[in-house]
């Protein structure tokens, strides 16, 4: 039988996602094996991940600057805010390097099933910078679901008053994308959203 | 214990990482729950979206447990009306509705067609006469209905213009003018037929002749409020009537 604290280590590995008991059980190990090179640094690391993150109050980034290294780079468009559901949708639109504006997380979706409505969500500081006569176009990239198109409506609904152009990321064939292969909804999306060559 | 039928996608809740539980409105087996594995991940997700027509395979042990799905796709829905804030709004508010007010394997087929009809009806104009009419049937078929073929004091066929709260009953305009602070309006068009005009303003008030009885008794007493989406859907078509 493991330890106390091998045991704690291995309960706490568990709840990480992609990790069960079992594999919380070769990871606990293999940090035990390499307690100097691995376990040490990764504890250091958790450690000053915890002190130094924080939420940036203007976007909702993560980030050990408040605001966020995004929020204060001048480089960056400050008339474009692009609103995502969550920081990880953030990442995966930072990694294009496609967009050069700036970022607005809502901190999830509308969800009815989830009892989650508009005040648990980050809408209000959003209207405040929209209402920023910097701000020209806010750009809606929530997912192309029931909740998160809803969520989308909502946001555009609230930012109406604003005058600001709203927009929203079209929904079609993925590139790589095969006819074929796609479902209807996806085909009716991309033939409702075709445009002239 | 294994059954293949069709469903409305009511709902779908995360279990786990990649799982998902899932909520239908089937054909012949009503609502009924059931476990999806990998219905989270970014292929099948699209599947399991609310207002979806699938065909699914039930499986499990014995009858009273959970069970797991498997499903086609027949008709997306929800893809159709991504763009379309109210009718959008509407798939939300009769999925959600359906999910809050129904008995979980009681069979419903009327209220499956009647979903069926009006999920079809969603992308065309006159979606939102359709959609009050069905929250009048889902009354019915779950045992409220509202008489509205003639008034409760008179007998009078004609001239219905309001609708008791106590008893669910239409009233004419003569024999109601005197109570009509404490009646609900009775929209012409859920008495005088589909081609009776609709405007925002009878839309509005249809909703809230369906919405107080909704509440008050299809969603039990613990329950008497309506569901969120049901309250946005609501509330963004009595702005539209301003």
């Amino acid at each position: 039988m493991p330890g106390t604290e091998i045991e704690r280590l291995i309960q706490l590995l568990a709840r990480l996602p992609g990790l069960g008991p079992r594999s919380a059980r070769r990871a606990a190990l293999h940090l035990i094996k390499r307690r100097e090179s691995l376990l040490q640094p990764l504890a250091e690391a958790l450690s000053a991940a915890a002190e130094a993150i924080r939420v940036c109050p203007v976007c909702g980034n993560l980030d050990v600057t408040a605001p966020c290294a995004i929020c204060t780079d001048e480089r960056r468009d400050p008339g474009l805010i692009c609103v995502v559901e969550e920081v990880a949708d953030l990442w995966a639109l930072e990694r294009t390097a496609a967009f050069a504006g700036r970022y607005h997380v809502l901190g999830g979706t509308l969800s009815a099933l989830d009892g989650r409505g508009p005040e648990d969500l980050n809408i209000d500081t959003l209207a405040g910078r929209a209402a920023d006569p910097a701000v020209t176009e806010i750009i809606l990239a929530t997912s192309a679901t029931v909740e998160g198109q809803t969520t989308g409506h909502y946001v555009a609904e609230r930012l109406a008053a604003c005058g600001v152009t709203v927009t929203r990321l079209a929904h079609g064939v993925p590139v790589g994308g095969e006819l074929d292969y796609l479902d209807d909804g996806t085909i009716s999306a991309a033939l409702k959203a075709r445009r002239s060559i | 214990m294994e059954w293949i039928d069709d469903g409305f996608v009511l709902g779908a809740r995360k279990h786990g990482e990649s799982a998902v539980i899932v909520t239908l409105l089937t054909r012949e087996h009503g609502r009924h729950a059931g476990l999806v594995r990998g219905g989270a991940g970014a292929r099948a997700r699209g599947v399991w979206q609310p207002g979806n027509l699938l065909r699914v395979t039930w499986r499990a042990r014995l009858a009273e447990h959970l069970g797991n799905f498997t499903a086609e796709l027949l008709r997306s829905h929800a893809a159709g009306l991504l763009d379309e804030r109210l009718p959008l709004l509407a798939l939300s508010s009769a999925t959600a509705l359906v999910e809050a007010a129904l008995p979980e394997r009681e069979p419903h087929p009327a209220l499956f067609e009647g979903l069926a009809g009006l999920l079809a009806a969603l992308p065309h104009p006159g979606w939102a006469a359709a959609y009050v009419r069905w929250e009048l049937a889902l009354l019915t078929e779950l045992g409220f209905g509202l008489d509205l073929g003639s008034c409760a004091a008179t007998g009078a066929a004609e001239g219905l213009t309001y609708v008791s709260p106590r008893s669910g009953r239409a009233v004419s305009a003569a024999a109601g003018e005197a109570w009509r602070d404490r009646l609900l309006p009775l929209p012409g068009f859920l008495t005088q037929g589909p081609s009776q005009e609709t405007t925002a303003n009878t839309i509005a008030d249809g909703l809230r002749l369906t919405g107080y009885f909704l509440a008050r008794h299809a969603l039990g007493p613990d329950a008497r409020a309506l569901p969120p989406a049901r309250a946005r859907l609501a509330d963004a078509l009595a702005e539209v009537a301003g």
